[in-house]
């Protein structure tokens, strides 16, 4: 029989170690010394919340496995991370617009999972979402900031949130997987989760002078089941390269 | 170690006031907030000291040489048998550092935290409209004590900073966020 809770919690430690991953890529190169350490903070809570996901994800496995094991030798068809977090960086309109929608979402996930029937589970959201409010906070700035900018700042802005629209419906799909964990109240339901991310975003695209794009719209899926777009392969060679060339390295 | 011969808790919180937290040296990790418990686990030989550490945040590198220190420290006094523990809940906040811990950050040229962390959380609706932050919770200067500062970044050199300017000396400075 499949574990639902084990299969929710790489959703959850995947999609903030891939998300994590992502950031890291700007280290050294973002746009203004601030924004360098910003992406860099955030891909910091974000791995150490990986972690707490991932190590819980190993005990309850029961096959000895760690969440260093789990985040490096694991092939893409075992990541369960949403498709959202492993779009590119693109540019730094992509970037921000993926985390605002990320972080706004992220944040809610959280706020229903810090009332987890799973006292672990509970635990973990209850110190996580104080880092994402801080998260939100920024990204819900700068989109605004970027958004009501220049007419260049602006378009860019408005491509980024077209671009990456059809990666947001996955969020809100509610398979069997977070059926089964929501009844055994170990989460909210993601998909009651969708009205109030839509009214953040409405709120904070009006200030941003940004369209919402049609709700109607189409949308991809397959991240959480483990099907993942070309780019996961390309991500997981770059992190887990340490590990698979030289199997079992410590420093 | 005989149960009757062994330092009492009180003593152990005392030694651990004097490990300093690795990222800002001059405070203790006490004065921190983030040592929760120090009890006895077991009788005689087979006695630990079990002291539970609560991270500041999920990702901090810090955790790690915390708990060295922490096992490191007791050693040094004579405690054979330490077992450090992590707990996550309830979450660290920067209400549990201490009066003396935020005037050390203060000499040490850190802003402290001001105020208290519950009392700042801004309702999620409220964030991303485009409003300016409130100007409550501000930091004073360390360096002149001037209330006249602007946020320069929302984060510094550690995840728990961000860095701030003053106006009127003109100098930068980190500010310990509340958290």
């Amino acid at each position: 029989m499949r574990d639902e809770k084990l299969e929710f919690l790489f959703r959850l430690g995947d999609t903030a170690l891939v998300l994590s991953q992502r950031l890291t890529e700007w280290v050294g190169k973002g746009p203004a010394l601030e924004e360098d350490m910003a992406l860099a903070n955030t891909a910091l809570d974000l791995i150490g919340q990986a972690r707490l996901w991932l190590a819980y994800a190993g005990e309850i496995e029961g096959r000895g496995r760690t969440e260093d094991d789990l985040a490096y030798l694991r092939d893409a068809h075992e990541f369960r991370n949403v498709l959202l977090v492993e779009q590119p960086n693109g540019d730094y309109a992509d970037t921000l617009m993926r985390q605002f929608l990320f972080d706004s979402w992220h944040l809610l996930l959280l706020d229903g999972l810090a009332a987890s029937a799973d006292e672990r589970i509970a635990a973990i959201a209850d110190k996580a979402r104080k880092e994402v409010t801080y998260h939100l906070r920024r990204s819900a700035d700068l989109v605004v900031r970027l958004g009501d900018g220049t007419p260049e700042s602006h378009r860019r802005m408005q491509r980024a949130l077209d671009d990456l629209w059809m990666f947001t419906g996955e969020l809100f799909e509610a398979d069997e997987v977070e059926q089964a964990v929501e009844a055994q109240g170990i989460a909210r339901g993601v998909a009651q989760l969708r009205e109030a991310w839509l009214a953040q975003l409405q709120g904070t695209l009006v200030a941003a002078t940004l369209v919402l794009p049609p709700l109607d719209a189409w949308m991809q899926r397959g991240g959480k089941q483990g099907r993942h777009s070309e780019h996961m392969g390309f991500l997981l060679a770059e992190m887990q390269f340490m590990q698979r060339a030289y199997p079992g390295l410590q420093w | 170690m005989s149960t009757a011969s062994r330092p009492t808790a009180d003593q152990v919180w005392q030694w651990l006031a004097e490990v300093e937290d690795p990222e800002i040296p001059v405070i203790s990790i006490v004065d921190l907030g983030i040592v929760r418990e120090v009890r006895w686990h077991g009788e005689d030989d087979e006695a630990e000291c079990v002291v539970a550490l609560t991270p500041t945040y999920s990702g901090c590198p810090a955790t790690h040489v915390i708990e060295q220190s922490v096992r490191q420290a007791l050693r040094a006094h004579g405690l054979p048998r330490v077992r450090t523990l992590t707990r996550i809940s309830p979450p660290w906040t920067t209400d549990w550092m201490s009066d003396e811990g935020k005037r050390k950050l203060r000499e040490y040229g850190i802003a402290p935290p001001v105020g208290s962390a519950s009392a700042q959380f801004i309702p999620v609706a409220d964030i991303g409209r485009g409003g300016r932050p409130a100007s409550s919770g501000l930091p004073d200067c360390p360096r002149c004590g001037s209330g006249d500062v602007a946020l320069t970044s929302q984060f510094g050199s550690t995840p728990c900073k961000a860095l701030y300017r003053c106006k009127a000396c003109l100098e930068p400075f980190d500010h310990f966020k509340c958290h």
